[in-house]
């Protein structure tokens, strides 16, 4: 692999994971528990849609095939789309998409933190930009998982229920391979090692504050990242794809 | 080889008519929004950053920049998109935040944001000046703005969130 296929999958990962979530995020239109809410979940899922645009753009660049975001968003099957597992999962109910918001921005808090001093000038940049609207998702899921995890006896069972439910998608966020580590010797990527402690120490303080117990560190889900996806991928695909599959080449 | 007939000040001058899409009472130059312009003989440049990576007004103001330079006569007119420096409320005008509450819209409260941007803060009403104000969502009609309500006049407003 050379180091520009390694760059191309980097970005095309980062895009995927935006691109899913902001998918899943959407979903919440209309029918979030109130209007407020709504207009938070969707406001998360255009912050993450800005993200996965500008990161599917570069990937693009990167690869040098002429290929646009919308190529990248809109021409790929299941198999080619690389983000981690847990940004497909359906949304459940309200306390189980706090919970991943909680757990994937806590991680992107850090991610974004050690991207942003990349080598790489628009990675950096993107992540720079990034931060900012992730400290703002980071602290609204925080404070629903405390909120509802400190409240009823029903809230704090589904915010429970949801944390040991997600807990094995978490591990994936961390995986590392060999275009990670080409990478990391250019300063390019972010050795997401490093980032293990500072997430799991901030996400067990959260929960603590939320009265939920924390699962015992046990198996974790994997795939995504080498394209090995749940079931549920396929669906948000051929969704979001719909259009551009029936009516391809088609423009507005 | 074609000698450009207008300037960087005459270019600066044309776009500080282009009102924001989604906050018509400023323009896209007093929101900090135009980075540069540059201007060679291949026709001009308008360098702009986005407030918000999804910003969906980007693509608006892409097209009103070419559509109002080029009927000034400055074609062929570009428009690049670039996210370093990540834009921040630091570089909205004075003139820009005033024309913001008088629109009804509490303009940020600090010059900076991160960390300030998460700490409770009391922003005053900018109907009445209370600041007997209370958030209702951390996330308003656009991606750039809160939800507040002033417990004084009663009335609901939005807030420009430093960022």
């Amino acid at each position: 692999m050379t180091q520009q296929q390694a760059l191309y999958n980097y970005a095309l990962r980062l895009g995927d994971n935006s691109l899913i979530l902001s998918a899943r995020l959407s979903e919440w239109c209309s029918n979030a528990p109130f209007l407020e809410e709504d207009l938070a979940l969707t406001n998360m899922a255009l912050d993450l849609i800005g993200r996965a645009q500008a990161m599917l753009k570069y990937a693009g660049e990167v690869e040098g095939k002429g290929r646009t975001e919308d190529d990248l968003a809109y021409r790929r099957g299941e198999r080619d789309y690389y983000n981690h597992l847990i940004m497909e999962l359906p949304n459940g109910d309200f306390a189980y998409t706090m919970v991943r918001q909680l757990f994937v921005s806590t991680y992107e808090l850090f991610f974004f933190e050690e991207l942003q001093k990349s080598t790489d000038a628009t990675l950096a940049a993107i992540a720079a930009k990034t931060l900012k609207e992730v400290k703002y998702h980071h602290l609204h899921a925080k404070d629903w998982v405390i909120r509802l995890g400190d409240g009823t006896a029903e809230s704090n069972a589904r915010v429970q229920k949801a944390v040991n439910a997600l807990w094995m998608y978490t591990g994936e966020m961390f995986e590392m391979d060999h275009a990670d580590t080409m990478l990391l010797k250019e300063g390019i990527a972010v050795n997401t090692d490093n980032l293990k402690l500072g997430w799991i120490q901030m996400v067990t303080q959260i929960l603590a504050l939320a009265n939920i117990d924390l699962p015992a560190d046990g198996y974790m889900q994997t795939g995504g990242r080498k394209g090995i996806h749940t079931e549920y991928l396929g669906h948000i695909l051929s969704e979001m794809q719909y259009l551009q599959r029936a009516y391809p080449d088609a423009t507005w | 080889m074609v000698i450009p007939q207008y300037n960087k000040e005459q270019v600066f001058d044309i776009l500080a008519t282009i009102p924001d899409p989604e906050i018509p009472v400023v323009n896209i130059l007093e929101m900090g929004m135009v980075k540069d312009v540059i201007i060679s003989n291949d026709g001009c440049e308008v360098i702009i950053t986005p407030t918000y990576s999804g910003c969906p007004a980007v693509g608006m103001i892409t097209a009103d920049i070419r559509s109002t330079l080029e009927a000034k006569g400055v074609a062929p007119t570009t428009v690049k998109l670039v996210y370093d420096p990540a834009w921040t409320t630091d570089w909205m005008s004075d003139v820009a935040k005033k024309k913001l509450n008088d629109y009804g819209i509490a303009p940020p409260l600090h010059s900076s944001c991160n960390n300030e941007m998460l700490s409770k803060n009391t922003i005053p009403c900018p109907h009445c000046g209370s600041e007997r104000t209370q958030l209702l969502s951390r996330f308003g009609s656009t991606a750039c703005k809160a939800l507040y309500r002033c417990d004084a006049c009663l009335e609901p407003f939005e807030y420009f969130k430093c960022h």
